[in-house]
């Protein structure tokens, strides 16, 4: 193959005992690090505005006239963040058609039956709702949260649009929550998954596993 | 003449209610207050209003607020809006009444209606930062205020400002404290046309009654009170000459309701999204319970090896 479509820059396999893939480079997994530090905290602290019965989370950041302060803040950090990522993954997470044939076999996903579907390249189409919901909702967050930024933007909108930002924001944090949670629900399940994004490396068997087209292109490409 | 309210004593009495009078606090779940206490309004007779901003400095002077010195962009308004310091303004309107070809000045003052439902409260993600007096008056509690301006988004008048120097947010408090010691507020006790009237609800009803009356003796057929329905009532009521049309009086909302998009978010949308990421995380949960871990084998691993030795 003259050009690889499932390879990005710093992926390689290191033959060995056992075989070990180079999956993410230190400046994406520190990219991806401040990411999830920021999507957590920003969790906290919205979800303490969210629900009375979770204000007791502003005590976390200082108490509530401080988490209002920081909360919309730490959203900046992740906005540009989360820039970063996209700029990083979002070729090798455009959709394809076997991404359809993985969606549709969804029952031996979930069973844990590799072996029934297409072979995957780098991410599989899970992976990549991940990706192109956290994105929407990521501009969503950002626009709708600066509409309702009080202290710097409240001026500059009316109440009727803050009232409608206010509420899309609120639906699009609970999505991007549930969304974040089957992410890092799938991290835990899929064993091996996690030191990708700690050491950076998965063995070959995980990568033979869960993708086998990405490792393969990975060894032709050698 | 309405009986005046006497002077107080030089006594000091105790608060006539409190913390132990709430019916709503935001953010919190309460036993509301039982029996309530009676219902009390102010009454603003807009018919009787010359525009004098007496009740604007009254409030000013026993808030102890001061506002900005503003410009005058040729119109009576001062300052031009409401403002964390201004919690009570006159607007003014010059209506050409095409029935009697007459002008009218129509003076309104403007400030926190509340609403026996107020919409401020029912935004409010701090618990106790807004609360509902048994008596009707709704208060901001700035100690429990986060400067959030949630309350800005559920008020249906658009009447709470926040603050550029504490961001809290700011509104008329009704004179909570000088009605608690059995005084009428500030803007009352300044007026001197009795245009503001101050006293239970019932009462304040029944003056309206005769102001009515007496406004339709006079002409104006559609004279009327402005107790708007939309928001079960409010505890600040307006007698307009013109009440088929608020909307005249510098913009008065006509049928003021909280928005259906600030009672979705603070609806369903609160309990839905609880309910959305409990159950992704239980989907996660009982997934993980019935299908176990998807491990790798060691014949993934020779596959592999395979793979990359070839």
């Amino acid at each position: 193959m003259a050009t690889s479509t499932e390879v990005a820059r710093g992926d390689a396999v290191h033959r060995g005992e056992p075989v070990t893939v180079d999956r993410y480079t230190t400046g994406a997994r520190i990219n991806h690090w401040i990411t999830a530090a920021s999507l957590v905290l920003l969790a906290l602290s919205g979800l303490a505005l969210f629900h009375p019965s979770l204000f007791w989370l502003t005590g976390l950041f200082g108490g509530g006239p401080n988490t209002r302060a920081i909360h919309p803040w730490i959203g900046v950090v992740l906005f540009f963040s989360f820039i970063g990522l996209f700029i990083r993954f979002w070729k090798l997470n455009l959709w394809e058609r076997t991404d359809n044939v993985w969606l549709g076999k969804i029952r031996d996903v979930l069973t844990s039956n590799e072996e029934n579907l297409p072979e995957v390249g780098k991410y599989n189409a899970g992976q990549k709702m991940v990706f192109w919901s956290m994105s929407i909702l990521i501009i969503l967050l950002i626009t709708s949260g600066i509409v309702i930024w009080e202290q710097y933007f409240g001026g500059y909108f009316s109440i009727e649009q803050r009232r409608l930002a206010v509420l899309v924001h609120a639906l699009a944090a609970v999505a991007a929550i549930c969304v974040w949670i089957v992410h890092v629900y799938a991290a835990i399940w899929v064993r091996g998954t996690i030191s990708a994004m700690t050491s950076g490396r998965v063995t070959g068997g995980w990568a033979w596993r869960h993708h086998r087209k990405w490792l393969r292109e990975l060894v032709s490409g050698k | 003449m309405y009986p005046v309210i006497p002077n107080p004593i030089a006594k000091p009495i105790d608060a006539k209610f409190g913390e132990k009078d709430l019916v709503k606090r935001s953010a919190s779940s309460i036993t509301p207050a039982s029996p309530r206490q009676t219902q009390v309004a102010k009454l603003i007779d807009v018919s009787k209003c010359i525009g004098c901003k007496a009740c604007q400095v009254a409030c000013l002077e026993w808030n102890n607020l001061t506002e900005e010195v503003g410009v005058n962009v040729g119109v009576y308004d001062n300052p031009h809006d409401l403002t964390p310091n201004t919690w009570t303004l006159m607007r003014y309107t010059e209506y050409e009444n095409p029935e009697s070809g007459n002008l009218e000045w129509l003076i309104r003052k403007d400030g926190c209606m509340h609403c026996e439902d107020p919409g401020c409260l029912k935004a409010c993600p701090a618990p106790g930062a807004i609360v509902q007096y048994s008596n009707g008056i709704v208060d901001f509690v700035k100690a429990n205020c986060i400067g959030c301006g949630y309350c800005v988004k559920g008020c249906p008048f658009n009447i709470p400002r926040i603050s550029k120097v504490d961001n809290k947010a700011y509104k008329c408090s009704l004179c909570s404290d000088r009605v608690a010691v059995g005084q009428g507020p500030a803007c009352q006790k300044a007026c001197p046309t009795q245009a503001i009237v101050f006293g239970t609800k019932d009462e304040m009803k029944k003056w309206a009654d005769f102001r009515i009356k007496d406004l339709k003796s006079r002409g104006f057929k559609n004279a009327g009170l402005y107790d708007p329905p939309g928001v079960q009532g409010t505890h600040v009521m307006y007698v307009l000459q013109h009440a088929d049309k608020p909307n005249l009086y510098a913009g008065l909302a006509d049928n003021p309701r909280i928005s259906p998009l600030v009672e979705f978010w603070k609806g369903f949308t609160k309990y839905a999204g609880l309910t959305a990421m409990i159950a992704t995380a239980g989907f996660g949960l009982l997934h993980h319970v019935v299908a176990g871990a998807n491990r790798v084998t060691e014949h993934d691993e020779q596959e592999a090896k395979k793979l990359a030795e070839k």
